[in-house]
């Protein structure tokens, strides 16, 4: 099938791509793009290890094609941390050890980042059910809840 | 400042043992820079896909490859005709048998490996493999492990036939792996014939997958200018891949590189070396390239590393009163299509000779049956060392059973058979010393903790009102550490494991290890206790793991091998650089070694305030002024064989209460004890622990890999197989209690697997005792809602 | 787990996407595409030309109209779980979106993807049997509304004719004295429902004067128990009659056999989720 060109904002920067249209998000921003942060866990939309923000709302990357992300605004992990240092979600995730293989952490962070913006003042059961489309196979979830309330609180309190 | 300040400030300056360090790794995973093996990208760099077989047992009759070569952009299209001429059609088992590295004649269970396709991107590799065609010719099924050995029975394994000395043992049927024991069996028949009570439960430990969320993968590259092949490869054991990666292709170690990456989780999954990990190595020597191969999850569930599928039957001796006289197990072992478990002991069902558990039995026997089915192959150990979790359920259901039919409480029962305190170090019938324990504390910590008698009387009052109410309780004893070499070895290798420490002039470390981190945080720990060692902060103290190329040779980490061998190794190597230290210390304060003693990070002249060396200064003198004879530099290298195993234990109990119209189970509270010895960094020790014990919640629960007649697989993916989400998952409550292990140089016996090994018996122990007033003794795991409701079914405990 | 090529068309306009799929033979809709891509890249469903529906004008929103809601054919799960209008008026709907897949899933899936699709494990067709919803396509031959009794013919068989796209769903605005239910047992998050079922009823004091039963993935396709709900019309609930009314409920259901259980589980779940549907239903009709 012939390419297209396909150009949608990664993190603030405008960027072009060419490709097929079968291409999925998650192996543009991965292999075309070199943003590696986001993974690859079931590719059956269940795992969330490949979400990203696209406009707003948290989005599994390998359950949506390139081309539909065209004119978009897409927010990977990578986008996450600024010149100021890390993003209060980052650091809380290491003040409560709320990751430990890493490889769920990206997509975890950005359903966070999402989820608190949608919650700013979560219970622990709303982070459960908010948070449900993320799977972790290494912590049993405890200390990600930990560490989504933390930063829910010191994020009202920037 | 005093003293007594100014050291404490000191000792917590340094993050050594005991402290909840934050973990060094973190930084880089929080910001999308961890390096796993599919974020590896190399100029020039192929991706292969795999043709794998949709039938269970077939022979192949042909495979024509021509429309995938013809297709833009397919390299090359690989099948066992091609390896034969290298003789790498079939490689060698961890366990001693061989393996089709791609199908040769014959496929032998579903998805099985025929052919590998190598292609510009995954998308025409995948485009390719639809390619291939392959006309197979369907042949009888063997799935059901109990007809394995039957007079009927299909013939599995035409390359073994008239072989009939296997690996371990002689074989009594074509599809038969082995027959071992351990223990004595005409005593402990004799027990069992004059016992005033026996029991017997029949249980199947079924069939499940580590399924980490990082699949298996590489990246192979042959340097033909150099001769030099690198491979970076998801692997819990690089050494051991880099050793046998040398056997297959002739190409000596010093010509070879494996490096594992960061690792999305291991558990088990990626010890053994894979048909993909071959084929993709082969692909890149031919084709002078880099080649990536990544599994997808259906591949990874379906071929990579089952566990379990253990049909176990438990017996137990005793007289009136629940003393144990005497332990029966038997197993019939499904090991699938090749044996190819990732079995680093001696013995053939590993350490399932565990199974006397925390009691005091006199007299045990064990027999193993290892058999061949069209299943995939495979047999690791999910997160727990070689089939102690399936010898922990064994003798944890077991005594649940005797206990039942002797009307006795199942924590008092566990009073009673107990090793107790003071017959450490203790000797178990089937041959292993049990370093260290106090069972009675645990027990009655948990009991008291969670108002043991309050809940029976709970229970008491629903099962009144016909509700269903359970409490579990296991008190569990672990195998870890593998291992002695006297009793472990991988290929011959024994299963030591090794520390290489630098100390810098300016005094910061540099150390590697032969073990490799998949999120247990090593870079963290084993700074810890080289902190602790030498009085350097851990914040100055660099840990590298898993490049065979600067790493010293290890065996790698599963098992919990890491702290009981690695962290050894570890603290052995520290201790080297510190007798050194000791001397340049003396030499630089003009006394003898004697009149120094050690100070947090210090030797002091004893009696002489003020005369005293930090491991800073001490460290810039090994550079410059070291005394006469001593060779300048502070470095050690420790490959540490250990003198025994060490044995963590933990009581865990759990109460769950069940929907009777649905079936559903709503885990109302776990309680967790464990002992794990000496404490390194209890932060990360509680996230190993709620992490195990949610493995262990998904295995008992709902975890399951059924097979239908012909040999499908049914339910390969996430939508069935079961990982629990944020919502599943219960709430943990986690305790402990210390008792070091004597022989480990720092009294440490590793942690990660007791969650696991000790909740599932307990998972199972619950759901049982909600029906246990019904004359309930066992039910099979998983226990789902379906397969529950069944149970409450057949009870007649349906409303209509 | 890779789909095959296709071309790809971002419809802009109904007209356009109904153009789309007549002039490319065995086109399919992409609209928030969490079945179709999924069965694409396990390559059980091919598809030579994808027309997506994303971005079209009028094809999204809520609004409400006296006694009617209009929901879009492309609104999201999470746009049904935000809306005002349906957390007031439609509450049913709120509560089986919630229940439906993961967070993310519910960002990208859409009511009418999940409708149009035909599949017994989705949620919303039981739903829309139970609102008796109305169903507004688009055709070659224009525009025409039927009700959702009826539409569901199988397991992905739908009374969608050729070229034809569910644009918009009517349900009617919640009345006073009406109560509704949803009730899912599902494996997990993210898993389709064993059994699920909606019930919205009528009452006139404590006499059942009317109710809707849907059950899901308990047939080839989502089903009215109307047996059940016969049992129930102008009668008042109590134990005896809830216990013929599951069993009318088991008789209805012909479940496909899974991992999920048997069909003696699965109709017995069915019966289950539309007791406690039922329940629910005639408690908040009181409120």
């Amino acid at each position: 099938m012939a390419k297209q060109a396909v150009s949608f904002t990664l993190n603030g920067k405008t960027v072009d791509v060419l490709v097929e249209p079968r291409e999925l998000l998650i192996h543009t921003l991965r292999e075309n793009l070199n943003h590696t942060g986001a993974h690859i866990g079931c590719e059956t939309s269940h795992c969330g290890v490949c979400t990203v923000d696209v406009d707003g709302e948290s989005v599994k990357s390998c359950t949506l094609l390139t081309v539909q992300a065209a004119g978009s605004d897409v927010k990977s992990v990578e986008g996450m941390a600024s010149a100021d240092g890390l993003h209060v979600i980052q650091q809380a995730f290491v003040d409560e050890h709320g990751l430990q293989c890493g490889f769920c952490t990206p997509g975890m962070l950005m359903r966070a980042y999402r989820f608190l913006q949608e919650n700013p003042d979560p219970s622990d059961e709303e982070i459960r059910w908010g948070m449900s489309g993320n799977l972790c196979r290494c912590t049993g979830y405890q200390n990600i809840i930990e560490a989504v309330k933390t930063a829910a609180k010191n994020l009202q309190q920037a | 400042m005093d003293k007594v300040a100014d050291k404490q400030e000191r000792e917590g300056s340094l993050n050594g043992v005991g402290c909840s360090r934050k973990r060094k790794e973190d930084a880089r995973f929080i910001q999308g820079k961890g390096n796993y093996t599919d974020d590896i990208k190399m100029p020039g760099m192929l991706f292969a896909d795999m043709v794998r077989s949709p039938y269970a047992h077939a022979r192949i009759i042909s495979i024509n490859k021509e429309k995938a070569l013809a297709l833009p952009g397919v390299h090359a299209v690989i099948t066992a005709e091609d390896l034969k001429p290298l003789n790498l059609h079939w490689m060698p088992t961890l366990a001693g048998d061989v393996q089709a590295v791609l199908a040769d004649e014959k496929v032998h269970f579903q998805y099985q490996e025929v052919a590998l396709v190598v292609a510009d991107d995954r998308y025409i590799a995948a485009d390719a493999i639809d390619l291939v065609e392959v006309e197979y010719e369907e042949l009888p099924v063997l799935i059901d492990p109990h007809k394995a050995m039957t007079d009927d029975a299909p013939i599995l394994r035409e390359d073994l036939v008239g072989k009939m000395e296997g690996a371990h043992s002689s074989r009594k049927h074509n599809n038969h792996i082995f027959n071992w024991q351990a223990g004595e069996k005409e005593s402990t028949d004799r027990v069992f014939d004059a016992a005033e009570v026996t029991v017997s439960q029949d249980m199947v430990y079924h069939r499940v997958h580590p399924c980490p969320l990082e699949t298996c993968g590489c990246v192979a590259s042959m340097d033909k200018i150099n001769g030099k092949l690198t491979v970076y490869l998801t692997s819990q054991a690089p050494h051991v891949v880099r050793t046998v990666v040398s056997n297959l292709s002739g190409l000596p170690e010093s010509s070879i590189r494996i490096v594992s990456p960061d690792i999305g989780g291991g558990f088990g999954n990626k010890v053994g070396i894979y048909p993909g990990y071959v084929a993709s190595i082969v692909a890149s020597i031919v084709l002078g390239v880099p080649v990536k191969w990544v599994e997808d999850r259906m591949e990874n569930i379906s071929t990579t590393a089952f566990a379990r599928d253990y049909h176990m039957r438990g017996e137990l001796a005793a007289d009136s009163n629940g003393i144990i006289k005497g332990l029966r197990v038997n197993v019939l072992a499904d090991h699938g299509a090749f044996d190819s478990c990732a079995d680093p002991s001696k013995f053939p069902a590993g350490f399932m000779h565990i199974c006397t558990g925390s009691y005091d039995i006199p007299v045990a026997h064990l027999n193993v049956d290892g058999v061949y089915t069209n299943k995939a192959p495979g047999g690791v150990s999910y997160r727990c060392s070689f089939r102690v979790t399936e010898a922990v359920y064994v003798i944890e259901r077991t005594i649940d059973v005797l206990a039942q039919k002797l009307g006795i409480d199942k924590a008092e029962i566990r009073r009673r058979n107990f090793v107790k305190k003071e017959q450490f170090p203790y000797k178990t019938c089937l041959g292993f010393e049990l370093d260290s324990g106090d069972y009675h504390t645990a027990l009655e910590k948990v009991l008291d903790a969670v108002d043991y008698k309050g809940l029976r009387r709970e229970q008491e009052e629903k099962r009144a009102k016909g509700e269903l109410m359970g409490i579990g309780l296991v008190t569990f004893t672990e195998v870890v550490g593998a291992g002695p070499s006297k009793s472990c070895d991988i290929l011959g290798v024994g299963m030591f494991d090794s520390a290489e420490i630098r100390v810098h002039p300016t005094g910061s470390v540099m150390a590697r290890m032969g073990t490799i981190t998949q999120g247990q945080g090593h870079q963290t720990t084993y700074a810890q206790i080289i902190a602790s060692e030498l009085g350097i902060t851990s914040d100055e103290i660099a840990i590298e793991e898993g490049d065979t190329d600067t790493a010293p040779y290890g065996l790698g980490t599963y098992g919990s091998r890491s702290t009981p061998v690695g962290g050894a190794a570890t603290a052995v190597a520290a201790r080297k650089i510190k007798a050194k230290a000791k001397k340049i210390a003396a030499h630089l304060l003009e006394v003898s070694e004697d009149d120094l003693e050690w100070e947090v990070d210090r030797f002091k002249v004893k009696g002489v305030p003020g005369q005293e060396k930090t491991m800073k200064d001490i460290a810039w003198a090994a550079y410059n002024n070291v005394p006469d004879g001593m060779e300048p530099g502070l470095e050690a290298v420790d490959y540490y064989d250990p003198p025994n195993f060490t044995f963590p234990f933990g009581a865990y109990l759990c109460v769950v209460d069940i929907d009777k119209d649905t079936g559903v189970t709503d885990i109302r509270r776990f309680y967790a004890l464990d002992d794990c010895g000496t404490r390194i960094n209890p932060m990360i020790i509680d996230g190993q622990i709620h992490g195990g014990l949610t493995e262990g919640y998904a295995v008992a629960m709902g975890q399951e890999m059924p097979y239908d007649e012909e040999g499908n697989l049914l339910g390969n993916t996430l939508m069935d197989y079961f990982l629990p989400t944020f919502v599943e998952t219960p709430k943990w409550e986690t305790d402990y209690t210390v008792t070091p292990s004597p022989h480990h140089p720092i009294g440490a016996k590793g942690v990660a697997e007791s969650p696991h090994v000790g909740s599932i018996p307990t998972f199972t122990s619950a759901m049982v005792d909600a029906f246990a007033h019904l004359d309930v003794t066992h039910m099979d795991m998983p226990h789902n809602a379906f397969r529950v409701w069944k149970q409450i079914k057949a009870l007649g405990l349906l409303d209509n | 787990m890779i789909p095959s090529g296709f071309e790809y068309h971002k419809a802009t306009s109904i007209a356009d996407a109904i153009a789309k799929l007549r002039d490319n033979e065995d086109a399919k809709l992409l609209a928030g595409g969490h079945s179709l891509l999924p069965m694409m890249k396990l390559r059980f469903s091919e598809a030579p030309y994808l027309v997506d529906i994303n971005g079209i004008d009028g094809l999204k929103g809520i609004s409400i109209d006296g006694d009617t809601i209009t929901i879009g054919a492309m609104t999201t799960e999470s746009e049904l779980i935000r809306s005002d209008i349906l957390q007031q008026y439609c509450p049913l709907l709120v509560e089986a979106a919630k229940l439906v897949a993961d967070p993310q899933v519910r960002n990208r899936g859409t009511i009418g993807g999940d409708v149009a699709h035909g599949d017994p494990g989705n949620d919303h067709p039981a739903v829309m049997l139970a609102l008796d919803a109305q169903l507004v396509i688009h055709g070659p031959d224009g525009e025409r509304t039927i009700p959702a009794n009826g539409f569901f013919l199988g397991t992905y068989w739908t009374a969608l004719e050729e070229f034809e796209i569910l644009v918009a769903i009517k349900v009617p605005a919640l009345k006073s004295g009406t109560g509704h239910g949803y009730n899912k047992l599902k494996r997990k998050t993210g898993d389709y429902a064993v059994a699920g079922s909606a019930v919205v009823v009528e009452m006139n004091g404590d006499i059942v004067r009317d109710i809707r039963i849907g059950l899901t993935n308990v047939a080839p396709m989502a089903i009215r128990a109307e047996a059940a709900e016969d049992l129930i019309r102008g009668k008042r609930i109590d134990d005896v009659l809830l216990k013929s009314v599951e069993k009318a409920i088991v008789e209805v259901c012909d479940p496909a056999v899974d991992l999920r259980g048997d069909e003696e589980y699965k109709s017995h779940m069915a019966a289950i989720m539309a007791r406690r549907s039922i329940i629910q239903a005639i408690e908040n009709a009181k409120e």
